[in-house]
């Protein structure tokens, strides 16, 4: 209880010192939060990106153009070849009068076409693979390209390749940034805990002459270094919980008008809380650093 | 309690402040500690608190070599030896009452506990009325009475004390040594550097001159001279 109650105390006072001159206080807080929330940020959006990735490439599509000496016979062979294959969801026959049709609806060629002699489409499958990675879907792709009477067998899939090269990019860029931001804000802890050690100079002399240890003298700026990282951690989340709320509305208005209920998704819990412990631990790291450099240099005379 | 063995103190730079300097004070002695400015009484003193190092002897405090101890266990022997400043070092961002509780909160005394011994340190020295005042309102004498309050509130066996009376006038002083006397009647081993020779009668002296012990008189208790 009264190692508890001690602890409490120096917390108490660690939190008084940080804000001892409040606009300097404050001021280092929301810089830590600031360089927290970049990396952060980009990593929600990234989340919600590859969920939105996931969302469309779980209906990717492959159209196998048939041969157009491709009979009757064939194509129900073509069909219980492609119903047995286990990498296959399902496969949809569009007889070549079929995608005419579609196609005079759907972008007013209606002219051109009623001025074609015979129909140039070719009968077609539309297949609705298993797998929605890029690499699997290409496989199949290639293994029914080698089907006879299939002239051509296209995958919709080049954009999700593009899109995860450049999530990938994203991913090595926010951990670049992350790694970058966390070492300025060991190094903004470093130089507050300097400065907070040089005011309180007198005071460390005098403990020292009567008699505390040095993790007494080190204790309270170890926790002022740890508390300015949580804080810094809270400001990060705030501002991230701030810009999800105002871009909610747009991105949803945005999404259904492409036709999808794609909504953002928030900070997790445990993201959360990860964000904070993580800029509580860099901030005592910051602390302990700038310890070790000036407390062995401020002896009793 | 306290012995030094042909002890010497160089600073960097050449300026020996203390050479071959040998005597024993016992437990329970009071002894003063005189001699011109300049003549190592507070470097003799330092080194018993192990704030400096000699370069060569050996210094005791309760039979413990303190020129061997490592940095770790130094605060072990500060907790032991109440010390009183001639700039007396009190921190002037807290109240008095604060500046006296500081020893006991790295000790890591209870709040109940704390409170009642920096009451009876603060009455020892006169200035319970004054605990909510900050150290800066108060006189030149309240000051040093203060420095004492908390060299005392740990209740240490030694007191070491540089120049306490340094510029005070005679009533100041005579007060200030009833105190000292007073801890001399408990039992408290004290050693107090002066150069007032009024406060000298009846209590051993030891008198340095250019860092050597020139004359020791003796008090009731005799201490060994080399």
């Amino acid at each position: 209880m009264g190692a508890l109650a001690q602890h409490a105390g120096i917390a108490q006072n660690a939190l008084r010192r940080l804000f001892s001159s409040p606009i300097s206080g404050f001021l280092n807080i929301i810089v830590i939060g600031i360089a927290l929330c970049l990396p952060s940020g980009m990593y929600v959006l990234m989340q919600n990106a590859q969920g939105l990735l996931a969302e469309v490439s779980a209906s990717p599509q492959i159209s196998l153009f048939l041969t157009m000496d491709a009979n009757a016979e064939d194509i129900a062979t073509l069909r219980k070849q492609l119903a047995q294959n286990p990498a296959i969801g399902k496969a949809v026959f569009v007889p070549r009068a079929d995608a005419l049709k579609n196609l005079a609806q759907s972008n007013g060629l209606a002219d051109v076409i009623a001025g074609l002699e015979s129909n140039p489409l070719p009968d077609a499958f539309v297949v609705s693979p298993r797998a929605t990675r890029a690499q699997a879907l290409d496989l199949l792709r290639n293994q029914l390209q080698k089907i006879p009477h299939v002239d051509l067998a296209q995958l919709d899939s080049a954009w999700i390749y593009k899109l995860e090269a450049m999530l990938d990019f994203a991913r090595i860029l926010t951990f670049i940034l992350a790694g970058l931001l966390s070492l300025a804000l060991v190094a903004i802890t470093f130089n507050t805990i300097r400065l907070q050690i040089m005011t309180q100079k007198d005071e460390i002399q005098v403990a020292k002459l009567i008699g505390a240890t040095n993790s007494f003298v080190r204790r309270p700026f170890l926790y002022l270094g740890a508390m300015q990282g949580m804080l810094g951690g809270i400001t990060a989340w705030l501002i991230i919980v701030l810009c999800l709320h105002f871009l909610k509305q747009p991105v949803s208005t945005l999404s259904r008008l492409y036709g999808s209920n794609f909504a953002l998704q928030p900070l997790s819990a445990a993201d959360s809380l990860t964000l904070m412990l993580f800029s509580l631990y860099l901030g005592l790291m910051g602390a302990w650093l700038s310890v070790a450099r000036h407390l062995s240099e401020i002896e009793p005379r | 309690m306290i012995s030094f063995n042909q002890v010497s103190k160089r600073y960097p730079g050449g300026f020996e402040a203390l050479k071959n300097v040998s005597f024993d004070l016992a437990k329970g002695e009071m002894a003063f500690l005189t001699g011109h400015s300049g003549a190592g009484k507070s470097t003799l003193l330092k080194l018993i608190a192990a704030i400096e190092r000699p370069n060569s002897g050996s210094v005791l405090v309760n039979n413990q070599n303190v020129s061997a101890l490592k940095n770790a266990a130094l605060p072990f022997l500060r907790r032991n030896i109440g010390m009183i400043f001639q700039d007396h070092k009190l921190l002037f961002d807290r109240s008095v009452f604060d500046n006296v509780q500081l020893p006991l909160q790295i000790c890591g005394f209870d709040h109940r506990e704390t409170a009642k011994r920096v009451r009876a340190a603060l009455d020892k020295v006169g200035l319970l009325g004054r605990e909510k005042a900050n150290p800066i309102a108060l006189s030149g004498g309240e000051q040093q009475r203060l420095c004492i309050a908390r060299a005392i509130v740990n209740r240490p066996s030694i007191l070491l004390a540089d120049e306490p009376t340094g510029n005070l006038d005679a009533e100041y002083t005579q007060e200030i040594m009833k105190i000292f006397d007073s801890f001399h009647q408990v039992g408290a081993t004290l050693l107090i550097s002066t150069h007032d020779a009024g406060m000298l009668k009846g209590v051993r002296t030891i008198n340095l001159r250019h860092g050597e012990i020139a004359t020791e008189s003796s008090g009731k208790i005799t201490g060994a001279a080399s």
